[in-house]
Parts: structure tokens; sequence; C-alpha cells
């Protein structure tokens, strides 16, 4: 058994930031981590960092346009807390080294982004993720933080109390990749998950392969509740064959999109007569699959991306990266021809139900960066507000882990006394009852463990009999066949446009991967790096976290922000100012609803029209 | 296990450069692009619409220490429908998801950026996402990483090459900051434009891999670890007190001076940082701070 005060699990933006606030306030930290801190997806972020950093711009009008970009389902205390922090905490970064694109006189240069009042974006090109990431792994080489690369987390270690609330988490079960022994991690102090996004859960998306929400069922089926998982960005300027990002940044440059009839549609069709092509990211995709849809898009299935006028030279300077991308994955250059593009799922705005100082209903149990939702993206993120988000809320769930005093939060979490129940919905299939193998639940055995090491123990000997029945199994169903056709029935049905019959149909079909599930086997007979066993678990987290989607998008009978419904072409203030929440109830997903806060410091954002 | 003493080996992938001047003056991705500018690219070796509707043959390096079966290396011939735009790792992730479950590699990000999944592809050191099929012949050898040692098929021990990163301090050490709560340290746009092929690496190992010398001495710093300290020792941000400890770690015996300017990590690196003219401008520094070589 390993043990540490805290155990910070990923290794990306968020982890490795939590990791040296946690390892600054005197903790002993160690990261454990499925992949090698520089393989993380923070890495293809492209964009970059908004920050109220110039004259001219300040925090509050950061949190006003993120509120607004939320379409009002994010929480005033988070989104105030993200706008004031965000500028220390890049400029700390700059401190680290953080290579900043820059202006004439050697301070940080800072762009235009959908959906801002103020040009705020901070960053390093289009390759700011790149840089954000390898900057802080090697803060934590500086300091000597304790990395386990390639070792796959399993699961949570949580006593049994029926209150969630009650619980402690104690540590983590991992396995090393490389050797196949599974361990227990013990976390004396709190086991900190930066996971990042589900976007496997869809077969077109922006998300790296490792992107399979581990943290988000891991958590799930610890009693923690997710929060909002209906809402997935869709970002409109993905390639089409491979699903790789063209960042946001090429917008804000300048770039333009036009249809198959060659007319820059976001104007032509008045999508956005003010912003354009500048307008937020759910309404430039709806825009975009708009034109498709109505025999306007190119190849009936794209429309085009125009950055020529800017001229070699600022392409150069500041997007060079996207030249190569469309390059070497769709064989266009950028500089003679447009680039084709769609909508393609690049974020989960909902997540792991947390505070402001990244603290779940479980205690000892904190989540930040995407696998969370605090919540500051709301209905839909703002390009530009998941590297600030990583940063911030890494850097307090660290500090806080460690034990520091970061003040009482202001947002509630889990079933508390501000929870309002469901609301009648029918469910086309009671979604949990087929469950999982159930040896992993917590409380499976019906055990009397009370004890952290008990606990652990216990957790240990699960896992190990878990991996032992799915190795020895000789034959059944594999864990890629089941993938395939949940990846299917998401992007199929709880797309970009949905309708009730559509996501019912989805549901049924996550229906029958939960039970082709039970009879899922690992082929590969051998210990040594075995990726079949870990994406075999890694599909079961999917089946989890694709069902709280599906299920927070049928009982969300409105149109708000990223959730369009057929249905319900209008936003619901009166009905839908609040957060969904989906927990994992005695084997069965259990859903109840929180008030969004629209109460700030000093003032209240009262809900209006979002236009752009 | 070293793939050198027990897999059927391609000859060397590292050849001289025709004319090192030339390649001094301009990086692969400036003559790409210029080549491009000029209608001169180079042709794709197959027309990717003869290639639709058929399978394309891949012979994968197959190796598992603890697999009777496969303890013995080998190479397994898989054939994949060709889709357009297929890539390398596409074909053996479509081999592994349809064929077999144990085939085993490094993969995550498919956008080049992760670093995870060089392969030696066709006796040259390649990122399989970045890799199109119709730019191979086939059919295509897919093996690990030369030089490395061989932890299960595609996947090789990284341990050597990290540690070879972390030797270098990689790391800002830049104490002394600007006063102020926002306030900045300045850097100009040419310096930044200096530095900022140095700071792409994605830590691949594609480069340590296709090097001569790495291969002949385990202490070699090697490319990436060298490149690593010039993204730092270039930063003037730094002051020149940390420069000269920067420079005094890559001038050790194990460092700058064993280059031997083959420039084959210049050509293999997928994102097109010129790391041989890197190590060179790091050998002038030291000469002219007048530091001990070897």
């Amino acid at each position: 058994m390993y043990e540490h005060d805290v155990i910070v699990v990923g290794a990306g933006g968020a982890g490795l930031r939590a990791a040296i606030a946690a390892h600054e306030a005197g903790a002993d930290t160690a990261i454990v981590s499925k992949l090698h801190p520089v393989r993380s997806h923070t890495g293809a972020a492209e964009g970059g960092i908004n920050a109220a950093l110039q004259e001219g711009d300040d925090w509050e009008l950061h949190a006003y346009d993120t509120m607004k970009g939320s379409d009002y389902l994010a929480d005033a205390p988070a989104v105030e807390t993200l706008a004031q922090d965000a500028p220390d905490d890049t400029i700390t970064l700059e401190h680290w080294g953080m290579p900043f694109s820059r202006e004439e006189d050697g301070r940080v240069s800072q762009r235009p982004f959908g959906g801002l009042s103020y040009p705020r974006t901070t960053y390093a090109g289009a390759e700011t993720g790149h840089h954000l990431l390898h900057v802080m792994y090697e803060q934590v080489v500086k300091r000597g933080i304790q990395v386990y690369d390639e070792w796959y987390v399993m699961n949570l270690v949580t006593g049994d109390e029926p209150d969630p609330n009650d619980r402690e988490c104690e540590g983590v079960v991992a396995y090393d990749v490389q050797s196949g022994k599974v361990e227990g991690f013990k976390a004396n102090q709190g086991v900190i998950l930066a996971t990042g996004g589900p976007g496997q859960a869809f077969d077109h998306t922006t998300n790296a392969v490792s992107c399979t929400g581990d943290g988000h069922a891991m958590a799930y089926r610890a009693g923690a509740p997710l929060e909002d998982m209906e809402f997935i960005q869709f970002h409109p300027t993905s390639l089409p064959s491979t699903g790789v990002l063209i960042s946001e940044g090429v917008r804000g440059e300048g770039g333009i999109l036009y249809n198959d009839d060659g007319e820059r549609f976001m104007f032509e069709y008045g999508y956005a007569n003010n912003s354009g092509e500048l307008a937020s990211r759910d309404v430039v995709a709806r825009a975009e699959l708009t034109e498709v849809g109505e025999g306007r898009g190119v190849e009936d299935e794209y429309v085009h991306l125009d950055m020529r006028h800017l001229g070699e030279d600022r392409i150069l300077d500041r997007l060079e990266n996207i030249l190569h991308l469309a390059e070497d994955f769709e064989g266009v250059d950028g500089l003679v021809e447009p680039m084709p593009v769609k909508p393609g799922q690049h974020y989960a705005m909902g997540g792991i139900d947390v505070d402001e100082n990244g603290q779940t209903c479980i205690n000892g149990l904190y989540a930040a960066g995407e696998c969370a939702c605090v919540s500051v993206h709301g209905g839909n993120r703002l390009g530009g507000n998941a590297l600030p988000e990583l940063i911030v809320f890494g850097k307090r769930a660290g500090r806080h882990a460690a034990g520091e005093d970061l003040g009482a939060a202001e947002i509630e979490t889990g079933y508390g006394d501000d929870v309002e129940d469901e609301t009648e919905t029918e469910l086309p299939v009671a979604p949990g009852e087929a469950g999982l193998d159930s040896s992993g639940g917590v409380a499976a055995d019906g055990g009397v463990a009370t004890e952290a090491e008990g606990l652990l123990e216990r957790a240990v000997e699960q896992e190990r009999a878990r991996v032992d029945h799915l190795m020895d199994k000789d034959d059944g169903v594999q864990h890629a066949e089941i993938r395939a056709k949940l990846q299917k029935a998401m992007t199929d049905y709880v797309n970009v446009f949905r309708t009730g019959d559509g996501i019912r149909k989805a549901l049924k079909i996550i229906r029958e991967c939960r039970e082709e599930y039970q009879d899922v086997y690992v082929d590969d007979p051998s210990r040594t790096f075995n990726t079949d066993l870990q994406q075999t678990y890694e599909t079961r987290n999917l089946i989890d976290v694709a069902e709280t989607i599906a299920l927070g998008a049928l009982v969300r009978n409105e149109f708000r922000g990223a959730h369009w419904r057929q249905e319900n072409q209008e936003r619901d203030d009166e009905n839908w100012l609040k957060h969904t929440l989906i927990s994992w109830d005695d084997g069965e997903p259990s859903i109840f609803y929180r008030p969004v806060i629209l109460e700030g410091e000093d003032k209240t954002y009262e809900p209006k029209i979002r236009s752009y | 296990m070293s793939t050198q003493q027990e897999q059927p080996q391609e000859p060397e992938s590292q050849e001289a450069p025709e004319d090192p001047e030339m390649r001094g003056a301009e990086s692969p991705q400036d003559k790409r692009l210029k080549e491009k500018e000029q209608g001169l690219a180079q042709e794709e070796t197959v027309d990717e619409s003869d290639l639709e509707g058929k399978t394309v043959h891949i012979k994968v390096f197959r190796y598992d220490p603890e697999v009777e079966a496969k303890q013995e290396p080998r190479f397994d011939d898989f054939h994949v429908p060709f889709e357009k735009g297929m890539t390398v790792l596409d074909a053996v992730m479509y081999a592994r998801d349809e064929f077999d479950s144990s085939l085993t590699f490094r993969h995550s990000c498919r956008q080049a950026v992760c670093g995870s999944d060089a392969f030696f592809v066709n006796g040259r050191q390649q990122l399989g996402c970045k890799t199109q099929i119709s730019d191979l012949e086939q059919p295509i050898r897919i093996e690990p990483l030369p030089h490395q040692e061989v932890v299960k098929d595609l996947v090789v021990d990284m341990d050597h090459f990290y540690d070879q990163m972390h030797a270098v301090e990689p790391y800002f050490q830049q104490e002394d900051l600007p006063e102020g709560d926002l306030e900045e340290q300045r850097q100009s746009r040419e310096n930044r434009e200096k530095v900022k092929m140095s700071t792409r690496c994605i830590w691949c190992a594609a480069c340590m891999s296709s090097c001569n010398i790495a291969a002949g001495d385990n202490e070699y710093l090697g490319p990436a670890a060298i490149n690593k300290a010039y993204r730092f020792a270039m930063d003037e941000r730094e002051d020149e007190e940390i420069k000269e400890h920067r420079l005094r770690i890559v001038e050790q015996e194990h460092g700058v001076w064993r280059c031997q300017t083959q420039f084959s990590c210049t050509e293999v690196c997928p994102k097109d940082i010129p790391l041989t003219e890197h190590i060179q401008e790091l050998k002038r520094e030291a000469v002219k701070k007048n530091l001990k070589f070897w």
C-alpha cells in the first residue's frame, strides 16, 4: 500500500496545478495518472486563457460575460471567483516561464474570443494548452512531487454510510499498467479527481481517446452527484474526418465562415448580426448545422473556414499550428484554400458537483477541471474559459485539500436542504436497473469495515477479484463493440439538435450496453501493459457517464445554452433556472435539482435574452 | 529486451543529409512550405483513389515477455479496410478493435501533440497519428522505436528518455521576479521567436531513437534533452548566471560535444524542431563562455 497526504488523480492542467498548490501548502502530495503527465489532453488546448489583465478591462466584465455566456446557468460565486483569481494565476504561469505571445513592449499579448466584451484571451500561439501543460509539469519536476505515471485508478475508497454526505474518501485503488499490479493508495487528507472530460462518449469528438470520464464515473458510483451533464459543448470548428480541433483563435483573429454558396452565413441568415463568427460556440454550431440541413453545406456535411485574407505573416505568427493541423489531418493548405469544418463534441460543461473550493459532498473528495462542475460554464462555456478554470480551481482544490482555510463556500453540494426533487419524467427504461458487475459498487459485500485501512484492503481485494474475473473469462463480449455502439447512439441522438424521442432511443441503447457489459471479458491474457483491460474499465465508465448525459437531456425540457430541444425552443427561466443533479442511488440514478445562484458579491445577474 | 538484439532489424534509418550547410540554413518546415508554394511538394506515393475499397497490409511487431506464444518476437499480418485519410494509428486501432484486442501500443490525442504514438514505420521514426497510409509503401512495417527496451508489442520503456529530460533541470529558474501584483517579466518578440521552435517538443522520443550516438552511449543526454536545455538557456528571462549553469550541464562529457551533426534527429522530428542546430548553437555558446570542453 502507498500512503500520502493528498492524492491527485490525473495529471493534466487541473491535476498538476492542484498538486503544486497542495505541495506548496505543505502536504505530502502524489499524482496518480494513467498517462505520463505530458501526454495529458490539456496539451491539445489551443486558444488561450481569459484573464482581465489590461487597463480598461476588469474582473467584473469577465464575470458578466461568463454569466451571459452560460445562459444564466452558472453560479455567480463560482464565476466571480474565476474572474477574480484568473489574472494572478495567469501571471504566475508567466513567472514560471510560460512562453506567452508578446506585444512590442514585451508584455503578454491578448486577443478577442467569442462572447467576450474585451480582448482578454492570453495565448501562446495556437498551442496554449501544450505550453501550459509542459510549464506545470516542469514545476512539478522542480518541486520533486511524486508522480505515479501509467497507473490506472480503478475505484475510490469510501465508507458505506447510507448518506453520501456522511462518507469519507480514504484513498483510491489503482493498477500499474506496466506490471498489472493492483495496489491501494491511502490519502490521509484528500483525493482530488482531475481526470478531464468524457468526450469518448461520442464518436466525433475533439477529445483524446483517454478522455473516458473515469473521475465522473468513480465519483458518481461513490455517491457524489453529477451536475448539468446534459450540457455538452460542440465546438463549431473541428476537422470533419478526424475531429481535430481548429482553434477559435482563427475566428478571433478574423477568420470567416462561408457556406457552399460562398455566403457569409452568420450575417447573411441573421444567426448573429452583431458578432458574426464570434458569437458564442453554441450559436455558431447550430448555425453551421442549419446551413448543412438546408442544403447549403459543402458536400452536405461541413462549411468552410477561411483565414487566407489574414495574410501569411499574421497566420504564421499567431496560428501556425493550425496550418500544420489542416495540412496533416485534412490535406488542406490554409494559406491557399479555406479549411473544412463542422461541429464536434468538445467539452462537458457539467461534471462532478463541487463548491468553489473543489469539495464534493463526500468528505475528503475533491474534483477540479473539466471533470468538475463548480459551476462556471453553466449552459455554454466561453472559449478561453477552460484553462483559467484549471488553474484557478485546481489551485484552490489543492490548497483546501492540504488544509488551508479558504473561507466557507457559498455553493452547496450533494443532496442538501436546498434541493428540489424530481418532477415526474417518464423514462423509457429503468436506466440503472440492469446494473453493472456488482462487485464494484459501494458496500457491495455488506461489509462492516469502517477504518481506512480495512476499507482500503477490502477495495483492493474487490478490484483484484474483478480483474481476475475479467481475465479468466474465456469468451463473451469485447468492450470495443460496446463502446462503438454507445458512441454511435450518443452522436445520433444526443447531439447538437435533440428530440425527446431520440434521447429515449439513446437511453434504450445505453441500457442494452449495460446488459452486454455483464458479459464483457478481456481477451489479452497478459498482465503486462494490458490496454484491453484498461479500456474495459474505461468503457464501463463511459456507460455511466453517457447515461447521465442522456437522462439530463431528457428531463431538461427547455432550450438553454448548448442544450437544444425540438419540443421547446425557448429558454424557460420560470421553471429551469436550476441545476440538474443525478446521483447513483442503490443501483439506479436518481434525479434532483438545485437553484442557480445568480447573486454575486455586489450584484445580481439578471437573466437577459442572449443575443450576439 | 533490446530491439536491437531480438528483433529482425531494418537497416539503420540514419542518413547524413546531402548538404549539411543547406540544412542549417533552412528548417525542414521552411523547406516544406517553400516547396509547397512552388508546387514542388512531393506527390503521394499512392493515389488515395487507388486504395479506396481495398485493404491495407500492415505487418506489426509483436512481443510479450509473459505470454508463451509471444515471447519469441515476430510480425503479425493484418489486412485493414482502407478509408480516405487513414493514418497508421487508425490502421493499428482497427486491427486491435476488430482482430486482436491484445495488440498493444500507446496513443491518446490523435492530433500530434501528446507524443505517445511514435513508432518505427517502414524504417523511420514517425508519429502514428500523423502518418498517412497513402504515403507509405505496402506492406507497411510497424515496429517499436529502435534502441529502446520493448515492454510489449509497440510499447517501449520511456524511463531512460524521461531521466535524460530531467537531467537538464527542465524548469524555469529565474527567482528574481518583478514586483507588483500583475507585473510580468518582459520578453521581446524576437526572443520568443528564438525559443519558439524549441518549446514545441512533445517528448515523443523519435529523435533519441534515431540518434546513432545515443544508441552507442547510454549516458548521452540526447537531442530532446539538449533542446530542452536550449529552450531555457536562450530565454532572456533567465539571467546570465543561470544560463552559464545550464551551459555547464550540457557541455559535460556526455553532452553537446557527443553530437556528430548527422541530422537524423532533425530529420525525424514530427514538430520540425531544428534540433541539430540547437545543439550546435549551445556548443558555440559554451566556447564563447570559455567553458572547458571535452
